[in-house]
């Protein structure tokens, strides 16, 4: 089986340097993208069947072709990598840019050179202190090598990169409000239209991806758009992807698999099953804003078409599992204080809803549920459903409570008929 | 009454370079916080009104900033700042357990400070360590697998 992101990051953690990058193939890519022009690179990617892999899923080419092109466009046109990785319960992005911070870096200049931009930023959480300062050596090595900078590689494409670190908020990793943040604002999210193709960054044309996205565009470039689509097992997209497990099993990971791997396999497998005494309960199965999924689920295929069949969604590709000694309500209680607190305040449902959400969860888990708790959660998952909302931050705190009332229903009425958490340990 | 200079003159040089590539000097805005903090540990209201002209902003606008990002301390904090993260993998693995036993150790709850100055106390979401949870960050460093009874050992490293 194929790992190409991830077959040359160390097991002992340390970074994978410049010269070590170009010893196992790295920068071929942007060397055969500088041989091709703009618009091949970017139907190159578009053929590739690449998806968005920071939770949306939106096609990887299709996002890039709005760009507009040609000699009156706006400049300076901006790439962005989304590098806030604040989703409870992923930790993919963190492997990635710490294990190989150039595999990143050639994936943006190659997007860069596909829609013309000349600047270009990584936008990273504060929380990856390690990450930050193997990016800032990585970027050093990068222009010393002549692959940023003025006249790339002998060519007449230029452009620049730089870090930035975040302060903090989860909507950060929204892309416009990412965009804020970077203006030195407020990262409140924009309306939309217009769209950050068309206008982002200063108001320029803006391309913002995942750092994951990134990291599958070199080698798109060096083995070709067929090849990476070989290595899907999915209908609607191609490549591998970064699957993780966190919560009592065995051996949580993050492991690079095809596209489309089931759920069984990311578990059982590479999860190495249920810590001894454990029972596997339930999953959310791409990170805190997705809904459960249960044991029924397993044999789902971990991709952009069949986990919303079975109801969720791909969301980042970590699993959180709970387990049958945790208590679901608790659980919904621990998401909803955090959905909560990083709501940045724009909008009344959000603002208002997702705390009176946590209050109520926190009453049941005290012994203070009341039975009308149970309409005002059901309300508050309809209030804050997408279309009522200004982002998609409080719909997706919304998912993991509407799943939990569907799956565990009678766990929240126990709370609030006996007036206690059976949970001792929580 | 003249008001002490709470920003430095280095602080501010710092300051001064971020504006090199960015098209206006309010984008400089969230950096140049993290350089008042970076030398004052927090950033105090003088320091906002100081930060006013320097970024061609009001001090109000630079505080609608400075009070949005979970990071930005506009209330002073100890020598070293403890996150410890609440969110729920975490939380699963044992959070309420390592969370009880650093208030003990510290005498402290989230978002106080210890008598002494030591550490601030603050809870943090997810840092993106799920596979070692529970986690937490001191400083700028990663302590993962947390357990209580091996806390006295972390904190000793902090004076």
């Amino acid at each position: 089986m194929e790992r190409p992101l991830t077959e040359h990051i160390k097991k002992d953690g340390t970074v994978l340097s410049l010269k070590e990058y170009e010893a196992a193939g790295g920068y071929q890519g942007l060397r055969n993208a500088l041989k091709m022009s703009p618009a091949d690179v970017m139907q190159a990617v578009k053929d590739s069947k690449l998806r968005g892999r920071g939770g949306a899923g939106f096609p990887t080419g299709t996002k890039w072709s709005f760009v507009p092109m040609g000699p009156d466009t706006p400049t300076p046109k901006y790439i962005v990598a989304n590098g806030d990785e604040m989703e409870p319960g992923t930790f993919k992005d963190r492997l990635l840019i710490e294990g190989n911070p150039h595999q990143l870096i050639e994936g943006m200049i190659i997007s860069a050179y596909a829609i013309g931009a000349s600047m270009s930023y990584i936008f990273l959480r504060w929380a990856y202190h390690e990450a930050a300062k193997r990016v800032l050596v990585a970027l050093d090595e990068a222009y010393k090598a002549g692959y940023l900078g003025e006249n790339i590689l002998g060519t007449s494409f230029s452009l620049d990169m730089d870090l930035h670190t975040s302060v903090g908020r989860y909507i950060c990793g929204e892309e416009t409000a990412l965009l804020n943040a970077l203006e030195g604002k407020r990262a409140n999210p924009r309306n939309k239209p217009p769209f950050p193709q068309v206008s982002g960054l200063f108001g320029k044309p803006t391309i913002v991806n995942n750092v994951e996205t990134f990291c599958n565009i070199p080698h798109i470039l060096a083995k070709g758009a067929q090849w990476y689509i070989s290595l899907s097992k999915s209908e609607g997209g191609g490549g591998t992807k970064l699957y993780g497990a966190s919560g009592r099993v065995k051996n949580p990971a993050i492991w690079e698999l095809p596209l489309g791997t089931t759920l069984r396999e990311i578990i059982e497998e590479h999860a190495g099953g249920m810590l001894d005494g454990y029972k596997l309960r339930g999953v959310l199965p791409g990170g805190a804003s997705t809904d459960f999924l249960t044991p029924d689920h397993m044999d789902v295929k971990m991709d952009f078409e069949e986990v919303p069949k079975a109801g969720s969604r791909l969301g980042t590709g970590t699993v959180i599992i709970l387990d049958d000694k945790t208590c679901p309500v608790g659980m919904c209680l621990t998401l909803e204080n955090f959905f909560a607190q990083e709501s940045c305040g724009w909008c009344t449902p959000c603002r208002e809803g997702l705390p009176w959400t946590a209050k109520i969860l926190a009453a049941m888990e005290e012994g203070n549920g009341k039975p009308e708790d149970i309409d005002h959660l059901t309300f508050q998952t309809h209030y804050n459903a997408p279309g009522n909302t200004f982002c998609a931050l409080a719909p997706g705190a919304m998912e993991p409570l509407q799943s939990a009332l569907k799956y565990f229903r009678e766990e929240f009425d126990e709370h609030i008929n006996t007036h206690q958490c059976k949970y001792h340990h929580h | 009454m003249a008001t002490e200079q709470v920003i430095s003159d280095e602080a501010r040089q710092e300051i001064e370079k971020l504006f090199v590539h960015l098209p206006t000097k309010k984008a400089a805005c969230i950096d140049a916080l993290k350089v008042v903090q970076k030398h004052n540990r927090w950033v105090s209201d003088q320091a906002l009104v100081e930060l006013g002209p320097i970024l061609g902003m009001t001090p109000h606008e630079i505080d609608g900033i400075a009070t949005f990002y979970n990071i930005i301390f506009r209330r002073p904090v100890g020598r070293h700042v403890i996150y410890l993260c609440n969110s729920v993998s975490c939380w699963i693995l044992g959070f309420e357990e390592v969370h009880k036993a650093l208030k003990e150790k510290l005498q402290i709850d989230f978002g106080m400070t210890t008598k002494d100055d030591r550490f601030t106390f603050l809870p943090i979401p997810c840092i993106g360590t799920c596979d070692h949870a529970p986690a937490m960050i001191v400083d700028e460093d990663l302590y993962r697998d947390l357990k209580p009874e091996g806390l006295d050992e972390i904190l000793a490293k902090y004076e």
